[in-house]
């Protein structure tokens, strides 16, 4: 089996508009590419197609885990294969803690693989070494899932989710956005405890500064639901010296300002 | 994809406590409500004259008073096809041995004696209209409390009973306290001297049986000064195609300093009209809390209350409804406050599923001279589909200026952001809505035992088995 993670020209709209028009990526475990690109470029829309969210279609093209093609899959059997999305606005769930959601969450895999649900004195001890693993205070766990969380607590949750869900491809949703320089470097800390030989990561951005951080394998650039340039890790260090304009005007492409 | 038949199948197997056993009694009264029968009530309990007087009063206003005109629709609720008495057994059992062996059967099928074994301190069980079966723990017989059925109440202490006995809930309260106070059969009868602590709750469990039937258990509980107890009812009936009614009274004393709890998970089968009336009277420095779940129903008015006596009395109530299909629930509190410095909360959580309604029906009122007084009341709604709804009915009386009140209401849908968010680390559409209504009712459930709260939970999970997608 190929351990990989295959983006094959992929359309998908809203009601109103195409915004993804044929992007084409491929991520193998062990990897960490991240996507780059302007406001507007589809990004977000990228990881919630992949993930499956019901408010966008899919008209072309194929995503492939593993050999699978999850398209026709919900978003929670895309789940169980692997996948996972760090959300850019991770939601409330008032009443409802992390340990409790989490514990849920896991055994709803472990059945669909056909493994045994994890006890609860297991589960404990596998969310508590994820705490310090994380350096994260043991009392996170007992608090509700994202309610009343600063912006920071929110992104570091999504992180400890992803690390007891142990999932072989992650989407991470400019998980940088909103952080202090501080905040900033734990969760880029998370994200690197995290990073093995076992996981690919899709680390979606607007900025390189989370890239000074979690140094990525290939960086690519997102314009207008396409892929139009990938490289190196010294194309995020182009990309910040000479900016989203001067890039696409090399490339002969409009701006998006200017559309 | 299920099929409507499968999803009908499944909507049936939903309710686990639908099953019945063959009709039990040894006596029946002819269906109907008339003299007659409240005279035959009162005669085979063998009760002294002022409670057949009493009986036949409330009878006449029952009879003379109209529906309410407020509320949900009563139209389909026929008094005179309802059966007002049926005596299961002859005497009421102290062991579950001497219980028949039917009515034993069907307790321990809701687990009942093995709960009592397990946590309670006290049991009693009522069948159709009378208690089967009570026991208290014998150290807190020794210490002077008092777990009894109502009419074992009224037989043995009959000084103390006729001393409370529709002073908190009068029968012209309301019609269904008529019809109560007419037709009363079983319920427990609680006294807990001063100073005693139960920590461990008291149980009674309430089950009809047999089809049309009115089950009208009334309750009496006085704290005394300084106790504590917590008091804890359940109840289910099997699911027939014709309506049951159930009316309660449960009238509650809170002397001075003492503190009571009295917890109702209501999850009667969808064939039960549940009218009851609950009231507290507390008094200095007292505590009383209503803790109210009510998931079963076809419809249910219900609103505990509080009547605050005395300066620093507490009332507080919890209450949470759970509507699907086809239910009505209409639920609340009311906090009535009397006296200077005295405090109350009102927390109400609704959750309204398919064509279900579930509503906050409360009242807060404070007389002239209740200086200080602080009432606070926080009423959630949650929809979890286009078609459920909720209404919210607050009613303010405030007649006094040196006040503290403060209304909280908040209505939300379960949205799709929730369920994509929660369905994108594994679990299903089914399990995320679930998880969504159990956060929802989180802040009650953190109240119960945990035994209850467990319970709770799982019913809650049933009631969403097989409703999504």
């Amino acid at each position: 089996m190929s351990e990989v993670l295959e983006i094959r020209n992929l359309h998908a709209r809203t009601e109103e508009r195409e915004i993804l028009k044929g992007v084409n990526l491929t991520i193998r475990k062990g990897e960490v590419h991240a996507l780059m690109g302007p406001n507007g470029a589809g990004k977000s829309t990228l990881a919630y197609v992949l993930m499956g969210h019901p408010a966008y279609e899919v008209t072309e093209g194929e995503v492939l885990l593993n050999g699978t093609n999850i398209l026709e899959l919900d978003p929670e059997e895309r789940a169980h294969l692997g996948l996972f999305l760090a959300f850019q606005y991770p939601v409330a769930v008032p009443g409802v803690t992390i340990a409790n959601f989490l514990r849920a969450a896991l055994n709803a895999k472990r059945k669909a693989r056909g493994e045994d649900e994890i006890s609860v004195f297991e589960f404990r001890k596998l969310l508590m070494e994820k705490l310090r693993m994380l350096k994260m205070d043991p009392s996170f766990a007992g608090r509700y899932v994202n309610d009343g969380f600063s912006g920071g607590e929110k992104k570091r949750a999504e992180i400890l989710q992803m690390a007891v869900l142990d999932p072989e491809f992650a989407i991470l949703d400019e998980t940088d956005s909103g952080l202090d320089i501080d905040a900033l470097r734990i969760v880029a800390q998370g994200i690197n405890a995290l990073r093995g030989p076992e996981r690919g990561f899709l680390i979606i951005t607007h900025y390189k500064r989370i890239l000074d951080h979690v140094r990525p394998d290939f960086v690519h650039v997102l314009v207008d639901g396409r892929v139009v340039r990938s490289g190196g890790p010294e194309l995020a260090d182009e990309l910040e010296a000479k900016g989203y304009e001067e890039i696409l005007r090399e490339l002969g492409l409009a701006t998006p300002a200017a559309v | 994809m299920a099929t409507p038949a499968v999803d009908l199948l499944k909507e049936l197997e939903e309710y686990k406590y639908g099953w019945r056993i063959p009709d039990v009694y040894v006596f029946k009264a002819p269906k109907g409500l008339n003299e007659d029968v409240v005279r035959q009530i009162s005669h085979m309990k063998e009760e002294p004259e002022w409670m057949l007087e009493y009986r036949l009063k409330a009878l006449k206003h029952f009879l003379e008073r109209p529906m309410p005109n407020w509320g949900p629709d009563l139209s389909e609720l026929d008094f005179d096809s309802i059966t007002y008495y049926i005596k299961p057994a002859e005497r009421e059992a102290r062991s579950w041995d001497e219980v028949p062996e039917e009515i034993k059967r069907t307790f321990e099928r809701l687990g009942i004696p093995e709960a009592e074994q397990k946590f309670l301190a006290g049991v009693g069980a009522q069948f159709e209209s009378e208690m089967v079966y009570h026991r208290v723990k014998e150290e807190l017989e020794r210490l002077g409390v008092i777990f009894v059925s109502i009419e074992e109440g009224l037989k043995q202490y009959p000084e103390l009973f006729r001393q409370y006995f529709g002073k908190v809930v009068p029968y012209t309260d309301n019609k269904f306290a008529a019809l109560n106070a007419a037709v009363w059969s079983g319920g427990s009868f609680i006294y807990i001297p001063p100073g005693v602590k139960i920590e461990q709750p008291l149980q009674a469990y309430f089950r009809l049986n047999a089809p049309d039937i009115g089950q009208f258990e009334r309750t009496l509980i006085i704290v005394d000064e300084g106790a504590q107890a917590h008091y804890v009812e359940g109840c289910t009936a099997p699911i027939y195609s014709t309506y049951s009614l159930h009316t309660g009274v449960i009238e509650i004393v809170v002397k001075r300093g003492a503190r009571f709890r009295y917890t109702t998970i209501q999850n009667w089968s969808t064939n039960v009209f549940n009218l009851v009336t609950q009231r507290a009277l507390v008094y200095g420095d007292a505590h009383m809390e209503w803790v109210d779940a009510n998931i079963g129903s076809k419809v249910t008015m219900k609103y505990p209350s509080c009547i605050l006596l005395e300066p620093g009395a507490h009332g507080e109530i919890l209450s949470m409804a759970f509507a699907r299909d086809g239910q009505v629930i209409d639920n609340g509190g009311k906090a009535i406050h009397l006296a200077p410095n005295t405090t109350s909360k009102i927390v109400s959580k609704s959750v309204s599923k398919g064509t279900g309604r579930a509503s906050y029906r409360g009242l807060i009122r404070v007389a002239r001279g209740a200086k200080g007084a602080k009432s606070h009341v926080v009423c959630d709604a949650l929809l979890i589909d286009e078609t459920s709804r909720s209404d919210t009915y607050p009613y303010i009386e405030i007649e006094e200026d040196d006040v503290t009140i403060g209304h909280e209401a908040s209505v939300s849908r379960v949205s799709e952001e929730q369920v994509f968010y929660l369905r994108s680390r594994g679990l299903s559409e089914e399990e995320a809505v679930t998880m969504v209504v159990a956060g929802f009712i989180e802040p009650l459930v953190r109240e119960l035992p945990m035994e209850y709260a467990v319970e709770l939970n799982r019913l809650v999970q049933l009631e969403m088995e097989g409703s999504v997608g």
